[in-house]
């Protein structure tokens, strides 16, 4: 399958297949205007399958969000039709309101309108933990 | 001499919020003020002490309020949540901050884990946490820090024994963390199965590198340390009876353990104690734990001078 390259926008390859459609509903974009591509279960000389994102004209992503959901992902930002940077996705060390406290004991669970913050233990396990009550997380497992 | 400079305006939420050399600076104040009180007993004049105790702690709370008195500051607050704000539906964020508005520091007790980092986002003053339910007691790891120190003369290369609950626990946790940091640190881990110490402290340990030991005999636990810190086994913390009944009398300290114990082994205990120590050890000079409610007054005090950089003239 061949989808047209873009002349400005990103491109996120790499992505663990059957994973894009989460991400992409992570990015905020508008379908209803943007000119969006996702190609699910492409076939990949190094992991066998992957999803890919396009998006054009826009440069502006949460790459922490994106790191959370699959840090195996790389970003290519392209203008004038050159790629100009690209970005490997790692885990981010701080995640603020993306993952939530499930420990009934914490403070997240009576006060309102604060964030919750999770920082990163261990990229191995790919462990977090609350920074309020230190309840730990592994984000595969979400 | 003046308070530890670093320290002013910051907060206090768990024990490893303060470096080595900044807990030594605290405990130097802390022997100072005991030595001379006189010299403190105006420093705290004007100040004001918001204590916040959103559920009773009434041990906890008269040694702040002591402690900030004996400065010459003054204190306001309340001692359950159902005199205060909270009980409107009140957040914790706006109770503070509107508090912080009148004080000059801010203590909180607080059931929910976590509770005093919402408290210090919100507030403008020093913030010290005095219990966020089963989390941390920063200041209770401060007592039995300065009580070691007091007793043994180093924090540095002590065979360290904690018996009883270590599962449940929290001043055993606080106080395996803020030893650990000190050099030649050895635990021994005295416990029933059920009640062993969770994954997370004894990668704690590791982390440093610190030796440590589990087991559920007290004789052979005993041998060879310099302190042994006791806590309650609780008959809540177990599914059956039998287990209960089985295993509460073998984390007891009575006069015969204590014939087992070196003659220069401390025995701690973050009180009140039910009968895990029985009351004729009281008279035992290894027996500090009464010393170590005087030493939270003073060391609350010495953590009062240092948040709001208060010296003696
Ligand atoms: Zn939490």
């Amino acid at each position: 399958m061949e989808v047209n390259s873009i002349e400005n926008g990103i491109v996120i390859d790499h992505i663990r297949a059957g994973s894009g459609l989460k991400l992409l509903s992570h990015l905020g974009i508008d379908t209803r205007t943007d000119t969006v591509a996702l190609i699910m279960n492409a076939t990949s000389g190094k992991h066998g399958r992957k999803d890919i994102i396009k998006i054009e004209n826009l440069l502006d992503v949460d790459l922490t969000a994106l790191g959370l959901l699959d840090c195996g992902a790389t970003v290519n930002f392209i203008e004038h039709g050159k790629l100009v940077r690209k970005i490997k996705l790692s885990l981010p060390e701080r995640v603020v309101g993306v993952i939530r406290c499930k420990n009934p004991r914490c403070v997240t669970s009576v006060e309102p309108a604060i964030p919750h913050v999770f920082l990163l233990v261990d990229p191995d396990t790919e462990e977090y933990r609350c920074e309020y009550c230190d309840e730990s997380v592994r984000v595969n497992e979400r | 001499m003046g308070a530890p400079r670093g320290l002013k305006g910051r907060s206090l939420l768990e024990p490893g919020d303060f470096t080595p050399g900044e807990l030594a600076e605290l405990f130097d104040l802390a022997d100072e003020i005991t030595e001379s009180p006189e010299r403190y007993a105006e420093v705290a004049k004007g100040k004001i002490l918001a204590a916040l105790f959103f559920e009773p702690s009434t041990r906890t709370r008269l040694s702040f309020e002591t402690a900030m008195l004996r400065l010459g500051g003054q204190v306001i607050g309340f001692s359950e949540a159902q005199s205060s704000s909270a009980a409107k539906g009140e957040s914790i964020a706006d109770t503070v901050r509107t508090v912080g508005c009148y004080s000059d520091i801010t203590v909180i007790r607080h059931p929910k884990e976590g509770s005093c980092r919402v408290a210090a986002a919100a507030s403008d003053v020093p913030v010290i946490n005095a219990g966020d339910g089963g989390h941390h007691h920063p200041t209770q790891t401060l007592t039995d820090l300065l009580t070691i120190r007091r007793e043994k003369g180093r924090l540095t290369g002590l065979r360290v024994g904690l018996c009883g609950d270590l599962k449940f626990g929290r001043t055993v946790h606080s106080l395996i963390r803020a030893m650990r940091v000190y050099e030649g640190t050895e635990f021994v881990l005295i416990s029933p199965q059920e009640l062993r110490v969770p994954a997370y402290v004894i990668r704690d340990m590791e982390e440093r590198g610190c030796p440590y030991e589990e087991t559920q005999d007290m004789r052979s636990g005993m041998r060879g340390l310099d302190m042994l810190y006791m806590t309650r086994v609780q008959r809540e913390r177990f599914f059956n009876e039998e287990d209960y009944i089985r295993l509460k009398d073998q984390f007891l300290l009575g006069a015969e353990q204590m014939r087992w114990a070196p003659s220069s082994m401390i025995v701690l205990h973050p009180l009140p104690r039910v009968n895990e120590i029985a009351a004729e050890v009281d008279a035992d000079p290894r027996a500090v734990y009464f010393k170590q409610a005087k030493n939270g007054m003073y060391v609350r005090m010495a953590l009062i001078c240092a948040l709001l950089g208060l010296a003696a003239r």
